[in-house]
């Protein structure tokens, strides 16, 4: 959509087939043009835990920002902005046990302080005349209107109870479910799983022979379990793996290992219904 | 075992698994392209009419999930040599079947009464509308891509 507006060009790092960024590539991508880099930190169609660090600190090092898309991370991953040293970082609610329709943009004081609002309204002004308005200092800025006050309450607790669990334990949790959910399922002849990146998150991205995903879903659905089906949303992700989408099984901090057993059940159940 | 027999009944896996009339049709004076972004589903429906508004032959050819392929392959078992005003009364029989306005299946749509069940199904309906819905629009060569996208978007 910034490309439409100022005829910016998109560049794409390429990833190999296990789902895995080429840093060689992306190193070869940024030139002296380059104004932002805007990278997932946790692809939600592959699982991959992309080396973010590394990004940024290449980046900078040519004087390019850098947007981290963190949704998918945020429950799943330790995530210390100042550390990693990025410009901006922005997730959903809704990715970390909270409401729907609250997020964060997290972005440097001083490039937040630089950028002009994006909309007008209540709150984030700081004085005003017919002559001039001056705009209230971030994040007032970029807050106009009533906020979405109830979803902010329930954001912050739902922070609240995930950092009181704490998220390397979560993180512990769900790789001890990778690994086991990974061994199980590979030993079903018919799984292909795609996205087989070293570091990765608990999502294991598959497809099951000739059956489409959306019929897995529903089978699985009917034997209560609950997975993503279809194309999530990454279109040129599934053309680069060229399959049209795939069954996604997630794993929470609620989740445990006997569930696990439930799904390569019901995936056979799947088999046999196509047999 | 769970049930789910009344969405994957025997006669759906055989068709999609072996679809009647697949693969493009080459003397079609009628087609239409069908899609359906949110579950990337891709159908192209091939239509002869004669002069008397006889469905002559029908083929399609695309690529989806089981329900969507079954349903193109056996409407156009159901289609063939079949007036369009007779298609066209069973599209909207079809339509109000899968989408639950109609209590019991009519007796005139056979074999497609098969898909009945999945009205309890709602993400599933336009998988089995989808070939109706490109029918519709071969009939009526209508030249845009017929989408079932109703521009709610698609989820992430």
């Amino acid at each position: 959509m910034l490309c439409e507006e100022k005829g910016a060009k998109l560049k794409v790092i390429p990833i190999n087939d296990a789902g895995e960024l080429l840093m060689d590539e992306f190193k070869k991508l940024v030139t002296s043009k380059t104004k932002l880099i805007a990278v997932t930190h946790v692809s939600n169609a592959l699982g991959t835990i992309n080396p973010i660090a590394q990004i940024i600190q290449y980046a900078h090092s040519k004087g390019v920002l850098v947007l981290i898309d963190g949704a998918q991370s945020i429950p799943h991953v330790k995530v210390d902005v100042q550390a990693l040293d990025c410009d901006f970082y922005a997730f959903s609610g809704h990715k970390i046990y909270a409401p729907t329709g609250i997020g964060v943009l997290y972005g440097k004081y001083k490039l937040l302080d630089a950028m002009p609002p994006y909309q007008g309204g209540g709150d984030m002004i700081a004085s005003i005349t017919f002559e001039k308005t001056t705009y209230a200092k971030p994040p007032n800025k970029f807050e106009a209107g009533t906020p979405h006050i109830a979803g902010v309450i329930g954001l912050g607790a739902a922070l609240d109870y995930v950092s009181a669990i704490g998220v390397d334990k979560i993180a512990a949790h769900e790789h001890g479910l990778l690994v086991y959910g990974t061994q199980a399922l590979s030993k079903i002849k018919e799984v292909r799983i795609i996205g087989t990146a070293t570091m990765k998150a608990g999502v294991i991205s598959f497809t099951l022979g000739e059956i489409h995903p959306h019929d897995i879903g529903t089978i699985l659905d009917k034997q209560g379990v609950a997975i993503r089906a279809g194309h999530h949303c990454a279109q040129p992700v599934m053309e680069r793996f060229d399959i049209p989408a795939t069954a996604r099984a997630s794993f929470g901090l609620y989740n445990v290992k006997e569930e696990i057993d439930v799904l390569v059940t019901a995936i056979q159940k799947t088999l046999e219904v196509f047999a | 075992m769970s049930d789910f027999s009344d969405l994957y009944q025997d006669l759906i896996l055989d068709h999609q698994k072996s679809p009647r009339n697949f693969g493009e049709l080459a003397d079609a004076n009628h087609h239409a392209d069908g899609y359906n972004p949110l579950c990337g589903d891709k159908l192209t429906l091939y239509l002869k009419l004669d002069d008397v508004g006889t469905i002559q032959d029908i083929h399609f050819k695309g690529s989806g999930c089981a329900i969507s392929k079954a349903s193109a392959s056996m409407m156009t078992v159901a289609l063939k040599g079949k007036k369009t005003s007779e298609a066209e009364h069973l599209f909207h029989e079809f339509h109000d079947m899968v989408m639950g306005k109609i209590d019991k299946a009519p007796e005139d749509l056979g074999k497609l009464k098969v898909f009945e069940g999945v009205k309890e199904y709602p993400a599933r309906v336009k998988c089995a509308s989808l070939a109706w819905h490109t029918m519709e629009a071969a009939l009526h060569n209508e030249k845009d891509v017929v989408s079932t996208d109703d521009g709610k978007g698609s989820e992430g």
